[in-house]
């Protein structure tokens, strides 16, 4: 019986492993999209078509707060992964909706800035600079959504079905989705914001 | 490094520091445009690997490596299409003897006179 219990569990773990690789592996073909949508905003920032390039449009001290909220939510969400090693729940529960207010403090930042872009007549209609740049903030944007939407879902399950191993390798799972965009953030914030008003 | 409060309390102070340290060198603005571009991403390349090893915890896993293998493949891909792209299009760009600018108001003298 003890044999039996054991083999189950060693079977349930490589489960756990292939999930997390699989996991793993979608995101480096995300990698792959952030990538090309990089590598066209590179070729076209310069084709501002007469209007205003990165150099007047960006508010760099904005965008260095917008950092530092994505930043800190990176790093609630390791205490939260902390908290569920320990299997505290309501410190988990503490530390994820902490996250996900610092994940939703970003995204209507960016909001803002988008909102502001496209009053002052600069949306991506405007040039191949502002698309690209649309384009690529943009979808990381929409990455932070699905990302806050996938917390309010585990917050709801931690408290309804409790620590299960679903929930625990779910919650795993959007760790590694929340600091992957933390990493390729600071990407757009260094090639976009950064080295655009260099 | 494991999973450990020190190990996200380092890699968090860390990514602050070469973060602050990235955009106060644009905003002072002493450098040349072509150093500051080196520096800058110097500064991003090395926050990639602080966070790979205190957030994600890469090559801490049990061999064999597949997550180390496979981000290693996919960071050779990406140095291809964004290298590439960019190789590719600069030369592009030289061979076809106008800049982006000269380009634009010949597109806007066209757009005026109707296709």
């Amino acid at each position: 019986m003890s044999h039996m219990s054991h083999s189950t569990h060693v079977t349930h773990h490589t489960d756990d492993s292939k999930t997390t690789l699989g996991f793993f592996i979608y995101l480096m073909t995300d990698l792959v999209l952030f990538a090309t949508l990089f590598a066209t905003y590179a070729v076209l920032r310069n084709n501002t078509f007469g209007g205003e390039g990165g150099r007047e449009l960006f508010n760099l001290p904005f965008i260095l707060v917008e950092t530092m909220l994505l930043l800190t939510s990176s790093f609630t969400m390791g205490l939260a992964m902390l908290a569920l090693h320990q299997r505290r729940k309501t410190q988990l529960l503490v530390w994820l909706a902490m996250t996900a207010t610092l994940g939703l403090a970003f995204l209507s930042m960016e909001l803002y800035e988008f909102g502001v872009l496209i009053n002052e007549g600069n949306s991506w209609q405007r040039s191949g600079f502002l698309s690209a740049f649309f384009v690529l903030v943009g979808t990381h944007g929409l990455h932070i959504a699905v990302g806050l939407l996938w917390m309010a879902v585990m917050g709801v399950q931690v408290v309804k079905r409790g620590l299960t191993g679903g929930v625990v390798r779910r919650l795993g799972l959007l760790s590694l989705f929340w600091h992957f965009l933390d990493i390729v953030w600071i990407f757009i914030f260094t090639f976009v914001y950064l080295v655009g008003a260099a | 490094m494991k999973p450990s409060l020190q190990s996200y309390v380092s890699g968090f102070i860390l990514s602050i520091v070469l973060t602050l340290a990235a955009y106060f060198i644009v905003v002072d603005d002493k450098l040349s445009t072509g150093a500051v571009i080196f520096v800058v991403s110097s500064l991003a390349i090395v926050q990639l690997f602080v966070q790979m090893v205190f957030f994600l915890h890469i090559g801490q896993e049990s061999e064999p490596r597949w997550r180390l293998l496979a981000f290693s493949f996919m960071t050779i891909v990406v140095g291809i299409i964004v290298g590439g792209s960019v190789w590719i299009m600069t030369h592009l760009d030289y061979n076809h003897l106008q800049s982006p600018q000269q380009t634009d108001s010949y597109l806007r003298e066209q757009g005026q006179k109707g296709f």
